[in-house]
């Protein structure tokens, strides 16, 4: 099963975990696999539509997702999801 | 003996500082390159009036807002920044005598706010731990209560992508005749957007890439997700890939630079040499052409060019400090 990684700023909805095993063969399957599991990180993963919150970023090992297919892009069980705040530098 | 200089072009001559922002060199990084035909080019924005790449951008930011009346003289100009934008603003606003307060991060290096003092700005500090973002929404809380300040916004100024635009792409048209992809450092997007839209517009086939910080865990002192930032002037659709990279590879390769290449270079450099070098590695042939941001001076005291890595680990500067 894929990994995802858990930002700081997530983990009290996760029960402290900073890793969790999820379920699914494309990005937005396995968002939604923690949601399930963890629900009170739903509301900050996914906007009111369903879509991916605006200001996290999510990566397939070290690539952002909306930059390859989005929620569609496909996952394989040797990935990890990282899980980020956007930061900005300058 | 013919009396002339021998390495023309030089760097130029111009009426003041100011003027002599930019016309940065164009460096081959010959041992990087992973395979013959492919070769890797940096600009070398640290040999800007004050060292970085961000000297172009305060003087479009300044401009701009010169040329539409936007500020008058005297007025007092705010800011955030993580330090390179406020070290500019501040050489930039001297010379034109604009006061400068910037808002930046506690944690940044304390070169950088010597470098701030040293030009006359006043500064603000945000907490560290919440980073850039920090110091974004202080400094538009300060924009917002006090209406006598004026602030340039580099994240959601257009000027910012302009100076590339104008600038650091044609410097590197001028240079070379293609370019397979352009790798740039993520802080504001303003090189990626500015330089990666001009670069496309000459050759719809050169891939724009950035390469973005992963924060130490630290670093990511938010409440929530919802105080992540997206500077509004990125547009996503501009770019091909978008890679983070670790504090540790940014610092593996910062070091690398040195060793193989003579270049002192900020962390961020590091960072951009890494994933132009991963670019470089899945092409048969081209130039790859990057924009290092800043020299190595400003992040001295921080001990990553003298410890090595698993004594910055084991101190936690990997974790907690701040380079972009």
């Amino acid at each position: 099963m894929p990994t995802a990684k858990i930002p700081p700023v997530l983990r009290s909805s996760t029960g402290g975990e900073k890793e969790v095993a999820v379920d699914g063969s494309t990005v937005g399957d396995a968002l939604r696999s923690l949601a399930s599991q963890h629900p009170d990180t739903e509301r900050q993963l996914f906007g009111d539509g369903g879509e991916l919150n605006r200001y996290v970023n999510v990566y397939k090992n070290d690539e952002d997702v909306r930059v390859l297919d989005g929620l569609e892009t496909p996952l394989s069980d040797s990935d990890t999801l990282m899980i980020l705040p956007a930061m900005a530098g300058g | 003996m013919d009396a002339g200089v021998d390495n023309r072009p030089c760097g130029g001559k111009y009426g003041d500082t100011v003027a002599a922002i930019g016309h940065t060199p164009l460096v081959e990084l010959k041992s990087l390159a992973p395979k013959p035909g492919v070769h890797i080019w940096a600009k070398l924005e640290s040999h800007n009036p004050t060292g970085s790449v961000k000297d172009r951008v305060a003087r479009s930011l300044i401009e701009d807002a010169e040329a539409r009346g936007a500020i008058e003289a005297g007025q007092t100009i705010l800011e955030p920044t993580s330090g390179n934008t406020g070290i500019s603003l501040a050489m930039i606003c001297r010379r034109k005598g604009y006061p400068l307060k910037v808002v930046m991060p506690s944690n940044v290096t304390e070169e950088r706010t010597q470098l701030l003092r040293m030009y006359g700005a006043e500064i603000v500090y945000s907490p560290g731990e919440q980073g850039s973002n920090g110091a974004v929404a202080m400094a538009l809380e300060m924009a917002e209560s006090e209406s006598s300040y004026y602030m340039p916004y580099q994240y959601g100024n257009e000027a910012n992508p302009r100076a590339h635009y104008d600038g650091t792409a044609v410097e590197i048209l001028d240079e070379l005749d293609d370019v397979a992809a352009f790798v740039g450092g993520l802080g504001t997007g303003g090189t990626l957007m500015g330089t990666g839209r001009r670069l496309k517009e000459a050759d719809p086939n050169t891939l724009v890439v950035a390469a973005e910080p992963l924060q130490g865990e630290l670093v990511q002192g938010l409440r929530s997700l919802d105080d992540g930032f997206i500077p509004p002037i990125i547009d996503l659709a501009l770019l091909d890939r978008k890679i983070f990279v670790s504090n540790r590879d940014a610092v593996v390769w910062t070091k690398k630079l040195i060793e193989e290449e003579g270049i002192f270079a900020g962390v961020s450099s590091g960072a951009v040499a890494a994933i132009s070098h991963r670019v470089a590695a899945d092409l048969e042939a081209g130039n790859v052409v990057t924009v290092f941001p800043d020299g190595g001076w400003k992040y001295l005291s921080s001990g990553v060019y003298t410890k090595t890595l698993e004594e910055l680990e084991a101190d936690g500067t990997l974790e907690t400090a701040s380079f972009w």
